[in-house]
C-alpha cells in the first residue's frame, strides 16, 4: 500500500502538481508509517553506523544522542513540515515557485539534482563492495577519496549502467521490489546487532556494557578520523534529514496526510533506521575490526558477509540499489522542472552518467556524514523562506507568495536569504571554525530573518493594497 | 495459493531472524546460520512479491 501511495508522490504520474491535495485522496497516518519505515532503513544506514564507531563516538554518547538527536527529527517533522503541508497541500515546488518564483526555483531543482546524483553515486559504490566479493576486488579504505583499482572504477560503473537502466524503465518496478525487500532488511539489521554481539563475546547485560563501551564505540577514533563528541551525534542525527523536515522536501509527502500529526508517523522509520540500524551497522563494523586488527578497509559489503554471510551481502547490494535508484530517477525530475522539454529518459541517463562517475571515488563513502550534512544545508534555507512565509507573513506586514501576488518569476527576498544564509554559514565555517553538522540550526533562523526583512521592503502589505 | 505464499514468506522472515538468536544463545554454529539465513533470505524473495504490494493489501 506504501508503495502505490509513495510512487503517486514521487512518480512521473504525479497528481495534484499544481493543485491542493482534495479530501477524497487523504491518507491516514499508517500509509506515513510504513513508508517512512522503508525510506529510513537503507543504504546510508551500513555506511553511518560505521562511520560513528571509526570517528570515535562513545556509547553513551551514541545512545543518549541518538535517542534526543531523532527526538528532534521527529520534532521537526511533526511540528514543522507537517502543519504547513496539511494547511498548504501543495508540492514543495509548487509552493516554493509561488513564494519565490520559476527562475529561483531552477537553480533550486539544480542544486537539489546534483545533490542527488551523489547521494545515488554513494550508493552505487556501497552496492559495488558488495558486488566485488565474488571478483576478490580490492577495496576501498577509509581515508580514500581516488578509486585504487580499475577493478573498482569497472565495477562501479557496470553497476552504474544497469542502476541507470532500470531507473530508465520508470520508478515503479523498483519501488515495488523496495517496498518487499523493506520488512526483511529491517530484520538483516535486527540480526546483524544479535551476531555481532555474539561475536564480541557478549553473554550478559554486564558484558554487553562493558563490550559496548570497550570494544565497539570505545571512544577512540580510528588514524586519520576526527573524534565526535554527542553534540554531533546530536545534531547529525536531527538534521541527516534537514532537507526533508525543515528544508521542506516532505512537505510534498506530507501534504496528502489526513492530519498534521501524521508527521509524528516518522517516528517509527526513524529510530528503527537511524538507531537500530546504525547501532547495528556499527557493531558490524566493530566485530569486522577484532577479526582485522589495524584494517583500514572500509566496504560495507565484505563487513555484512564476513558475519551474516551471503544474506548480509544481498542485503548491503540491495539496499544500495533500492536507495540509489530512486534517488537518481528523483534527481531526473528536478532536471525536468529546468529542462521541461528533453525526454525523461534522456535526462535519467545523463543523470545516471554523473551518478555512475561519481560512484567511482571513495570520498563520497567515506565523507558521506559530511556530504549529508551538506546537502541538507544547502537545501533548508528555502524550507526557511517557506515556514517564514506561511507563519510570519500577516503578522509582521508583508503579503504571502511574493512572486505569485507580483505576478513575477523572480523574488529577491527568497534568492537572498538562500544565498546570505549560505554565505553566513561559510563564514561560520571558515572564520570560527564551526563545523558542518552544527551550522543547520543558526543557518534556519539567519534565513528566516534575512526572508522576512527583505520581504516587509519588497513586498509590503500597504503597498498591495494601495495598488 | 495466496496463503501459502504468505506462510513461505513469514517461515522466511523466521529463518531470518532465528538463527542469530540461536547462535547467540549457543544453540547453532555460525556456519549453520548463515546457510539457514540465506534459505530464508530465497523464502522472502521468491514469495513476497506475489502477494505484499497486491491491491487486496489497500
Amino acid at each position: 500500500m506504501s508503495n502505490r501511495f509513495f510512487k503517486k508522490i514521487v512518480g512521473g504520474t504525479n497528481e495534484f502538481e499544481r493543485t491542493p491535495v482534495p479530501e477524497q485522496s487523504l491518507k491516514g497516518s499508517r500509509s506515513f508509517l510504513g513508508m517512512y519505515a522503508g525510506e529510513h532503513t537503507a543504504g546510508t544506514e551500513f555506511v553511518i553506523g560505521p562511520l560513528f564507531v571509526a570517528h570515535g563516538v562513545s556509547a553513551g554518547d551514541l545512545v543518549f544522542g541518538l535517542l534526543i538527536g531523532n527526538l528532534l527529527a521527529v520534532l521537526s517533522w511533526a511540528l514543522i513540515t507537517a502543519p504547513i503541508a496539511t494547511a498548504k497541500r501543495m508540492t514543495l515546488y509548487y509552493q516554493l515557485e509561488r513564494i519565490a518564483g520559476k527562475n529561483v526555483v531552477r537553480w533550486y531543482n539544480l542544486v537539489n539534482a546534483l545533490m542527488f546524483c551523489f547521494l545515488a553515486g554513494s550508493m552505487i559504490a556501497v552496492s559495488a563492495t558488495a558486488v566485488g566479493i565474488p571478483f576478490d576486488l580490492e577495496m576501498p579504505t577509509l581515508t580514500d577519496w581516488f578509486p585504487r583499482t580499475a577493478g573498482w572504477v569497472v565495477t562501479v560503473l557496470l553497476l552504474g549502467a544497469v542502476v541507470t537502466l532500470v531507473a530508465i524503465q520508470g520508478y515503479s518496478q523498483v519501488s515495488k521490489f523496495a517496498n518487499v525487500m523493506s520488512p526483511w532488511m529491517i530484520l538483516i539489521f535486527f540480526s546483524a546487532a544479535i551476531v555481532g554481539l555474539s561475536q564480541l563475546g557478549v553473554g550478559s547485560a554486564e558484558s554487553l556494557v562493558s563490550v559496548a563501551q570497550e570494544v565497539i564505540w570505545n571512544g577512540v577514533p580510528l588514524p586519520g578520523m576526527s573524534r565526535f563528541s554527542v553534540w554531533h551525534v546530536i545534531f547529525f542525527a536531527w538534521f541527516c534529514n534537514m532537507a526533508m523536515h525543515i528544508g521542506m522536501s516532505d512537505l510534498t509527502i506530507l501534504r496528502y496526510a489526513r492530519s498534521w500529526k501524521a508527521g509524528f508517523a516518522v517516528f517509527g522509520g526513524v529510530y528503527l533506521g537511524h538507531f537500530v540500524a546504525w547501532i547495528a551497522s556499527g557493531i558490524l563494523y566493530a566485530v569486522f575490526l577484532q577479526a582485522n586488527s589495524g584494517s583500514q578497509e572500509f566496504a560495507p559489503g565484505p563487513i555484512a558477509y564476513q558475519t551474516l554471510g551471503i544474506a548480509g551481502a544481498i542485503c548491503v547490494v540491495i539496499a544500495g540499489w533500492t536507495t540509489a535508484n530512486p534517488t537518481i530517477y528523483r534527481a531526473g525530475l528536478a532536471l525536468q522542472g529546468i529542462f521541461p522539454k528533453v525526454a525523461t529518459w534522456k535526462i535519467t541517463a545523463v543523470v545516471g552518467g554523473i551518478t555512475s562517475l561519481a560512484a567511482c571515488f571513495p570520498a563520497l563513502v567515506m565523507k558521506l556524514l559530511d556530504f549529508v550534512a551538506l546537502y541538507g544545508l544547502l537545501l533548508m534555507p528555502m524550507g526557511a523562506v517557506i515556514f517564514a512565509d506561511f507563519y510570519f507573513s500577516q503578522k509582521m506586514g508583508f503579503r504571502s507568495e511574493g512572486a505569485l501576488s507580483s505576478k513575477s518569476e523572480f523574488s529577491l527576498p527568497a534568492l537572498m536569504s538562500w544565498v546570505l544564509t549560505l554565505a553566513f554559514c561559510l563564514g561560520l565555517n571558515l572564520f570560527y571554525g564551526v563545523e558542518i553538522f552544527f551550522l543547520g540550526l543558526p543557518g534556519w533562523f539567519v534565513a528566516v530573518a534575512i526572508f522576512v526583512a527583505l520581504s516587509k521592503v519588497k513586498y509590503p502589505v500597504s503597498k498591495s493594497l494601495a495598488a | 495459493m495466496k496463503p501459502l505464499l504468505k506462510i513461505i514468506s513469514f517461515a522466511g522472515l523466521l529463518l531470518s531472524i532465528g538463527p542469530p538468536i540461536l547462535l547467540f544463545a549457543g544453540k547453532m554454529e555460525m556456519d549453520s546460520m548463515k546457510l539457514w539465513m540465506g534459505i530464508g533470505m530465497v523464502a522472502w524473495m521468491s514469495t513476497a512479491p506475489f502477494w505484499i504490494n497486491k491491491p487486496s493489501g489497500q
